[in-house]
């Protein structure tokens, strides 16, 4: 067996891998510090940030600001750019040696690469773009009256267990699971942005981080291969995640894809938000993948929500039904989508788009 | 030269979706499809092959009648099929998937110039974990979110995707790359390769084939050898039913637009 599996209670403490690009944080950095700030208190252990790169130092107060008490720091000037030979052999020593218990990553697309490849060298568990975890029985149970069909008061549930219970949507979000992991450690889970809350930002937390920096073992023959050039896209990223009103558009605009696109623009516009698109509209090449919202997209929890031709399978319900406000305008009275929508129109979007855009503009105006 | 495709046979949930009374997924009314992004990888490989006239292996791991989808992938041009099949293998998760996967491309025998190549992620559980785990269960370097591959003698370099834009990556073989939809336009299979695909080996391997490789312990593979287990499933409640406006005209658009006003929502 793997040497992780032989004494548990050896492993402590909850990290945070920290993931920078060229200097800065990102985003979802700060939901997971935030959230791992939850996980430790309830574990009674320390959360400790860990942060790679070339020259980061200067971050460590901003994570330590959200919740972290530690910063595990690892410089080296190979750990400019990520690469998975690097930052994987990095990782891996630092857990070997420190021995975390609890280990989340951001679900980007760097994350999604270092992940697997760390839980695969530690032997131990990985789930993938969790969306909610506990430690605490209790709560967890809280969780899943609020969140599950369960009949939950007629079920045997150990209240002493202390495993991180990670849970994800599975098959298109049609079924949540929530998985454990029980025999090894690190408990690794990567972590959908978007999803958790961000705490308040405390500045006397910030000032007193305490700064621990292991042994980095990295020589360049450890890294097989080589960042040619890092481009950052020309286009303007859509913000979805940080977005309060998205338009987005499904099927329904595919008699006239180039039309149905331009008027959700103009609402969106109006609105003064972004617009998204079902996983059939980037399917087909219609929109960028950056405009998904859904399981495989992005989840978003805007003020407002605008479901424009989208029927509403449970894959993008997954990613938007938290929103605050749901608009549905479809031609199916039937859709699913009308299930989750606080208000419905059973109409043409073509038809109604133009409408609800001018209309809203007139509000707008009729405020100022 | 040759390339190991990894694929696997995905319910297909972009349709309809049946769920079992106990929370379940209906798989016996889904139609089955190749998963989405592993075409994208048959694609490159059978792309490369055209290039160069290398050997593509296409290698799924699942029950009998992935069979089905593995003389499609060798009608649209692959050479070979594995299937790697069996009770032992079942309820393993992507760790343990991935220990069987690597033990049965070291049977098939990975060369120096050979690449492994698989989709990003497979639409039933989206977890994009198999292919790094296996690049890591045979030392292979991996270049995951390929939107571009070029190849030079032993040197690939890649277009990595990220969300802000993109990394191009040098990579020599052997290595593994996983692929996402803007690679390419997967082809159709043509009739000749129907016919042709008759002839083409497809070889299953079970436990006995591959119980002698290090990484197949009984302790480390299928349901109880998985690090991960599931803990509880379930399925999440329908939201409170929301409000059908009455038409959809400018009235129906003026008194919405009304409403969002009133709550200060816009």
């Amino acid at each position: 067996m793997a040497y992780n599996s032989m004494d548990l209670a050896a492993f402590k403490d909850v990290w945070v891998f920290c993931e920078q690009r060229e200097g800065k944080l990102m985003p979802t950095d700060f939901e997971l510090i935030s959230e791992g700030r939850k996980l430790a208190d309830e574990l009674g252990v320390k959360l400790c940030g860990l942060l790679l790169g070339d020259n980061v130092e200067g971050l460590s107060k901003e994570l330590a600001g959200y919740g972290a008490d530690k910063i595990i720091l690892c410089e080296s000037p190979l750990l400019k750019y990520y690469t998975t030979d690097a930052y994987a052999k990095v990782i891996c020593d630092a857990i070997e040696e420190l021995k975390p218990e609890v280990f989340l990553i951001g679900a980007s697309n760097i994350g999604r690469d270092l992940g697997p490849r760390c839980a695969a060298r530690l032997h131990t568990g990985l789930c993938a773009d969790c969306t909610h975890l506990d430690v605490d029985v209790p709560k967890y149970l809280d969780f899943l009256r609020a969140s599950s069909t369960l009949d939950i008061d007629n079920m045997k549930f150990d209240m002493e267990d202390r495993n991180l219970k990670m849970t994800r949507p599975a098959f298109g979000g049609h079924l949540m699971a929530t998985i454990i992991c029980p025999r090894f450690r690190p408990a690794m889970a990567t972590v959908r942005p978007g999803v958790m809350r961000r705490a308040e930002f405390d500045q006397k937390k910030a000032d007193a981080v305490e700064i621990v920096r292991p042994t980095v073992k990295l020589t360049a023959e450890d890294m097989h291969t080589e960042v040619v050039e890092v481009v950052k896209a020309a286009k303007k990223i859509v913000d979805l995640v940080g977005a309060d009103f998205i338009v987005s558009v499904g099927r329904g605009i595919s008699k006239n894809v180039e039309q149905g696109i331009k008027l959700a623009e103009d609402l969106a516009e109006a609105l003064g938000g972004v617009v998204g698109g079902s996983r059939a509209v980037i399917d087909n090449g219609w929109l960028s993948a950056d405009h998904q919202v859904g399981q495989t997209g992005k989840t978003v929890h805007p003020k407002v929500y605008i479901a424009l031709g989208i029927s509403g399978a449970i894959q993008h319900k997954a990613g938007m039904q938290d929103s605050e406000c749901i608009i549905a305008v479809n031609t199916n009275e039937s859709a699913p989508i009308f299930e989750i929508a606080d208000y419905g129109i059973c109409g043409d979007l073509f038809k109604v788009t133009p409408m609800l855009t001018e209309a809203i503009k007139a509000q707008k105006a009729a405020k100022q | 030269m040759k390339i190991i495709v990894c694929v696997k046979q995905v319910p297909d949930t972009s349709g309809k979706v049946a769920v079992n009374p106990d929370g379940t997924l209906n798989r016996a009314s889904m139609q089955t499809i190749t998963n989405p992004d592993d075409m994208n990888a048959v694609e490159a490989a059978l792309k490369l092959k055209d290039e160069t006239g290398c050997k593509v292996v296409v290698v799924s791991m699942g029950p009998p009648p992935a069979m089905g989808m593995l003389r499609e992938l060798l009608a649209m041009g692959a050479d070979e099929g594995v299937l790697i099949s069996g009770r032992e293998f079942g309820g393993s998760d992507t760790y343990a998937t991935s220990q069987i996967i690597a033990a049965g491309i070291n049977h098939i025998g990975l060369e120096k110039d050979d690449i492994v190549m698989c989709g990003r992620q497979a639409i039933d559980g989206d977890t994009a974990q198999v292919g790094p785990q296996i690049a890591e269960k045979l030392h292979l370097p991996q270049v995951t979110y390929a939107a571009k591959i070029e190849k030079t003698g032993d040197t690939l370099t890649i277009q990595r995707m990220l969300e802000d834009g993109y990394m191009t990556i040098k990579v020599k073989t052997p290595c593994l790359i996983t692929c996402i939809k803007e690679l390419n336009e997967p082809r159709y299979m043509s009739v000749g390769g129907v016919f042709e695909s008759f002839n083409k080996p497809i070889t299953v391997f079970d436990f006995n084939t591959l119980k002698d490789d290090p990484l197949i312990d009984l302790t480390t593979i299928g349901l109880k050898g998985s690090p991960t287990n599931i803990f509880k499933s379930f399925t999440p409640p329908p939201k409170g039913v929301g409000q059908m406006l009455e038409g959809a005209d400018k009235a129906t658009c003026d008194g919405l637009a009304e409403i969002l006003a009133a709550k200060h929502i816009i």
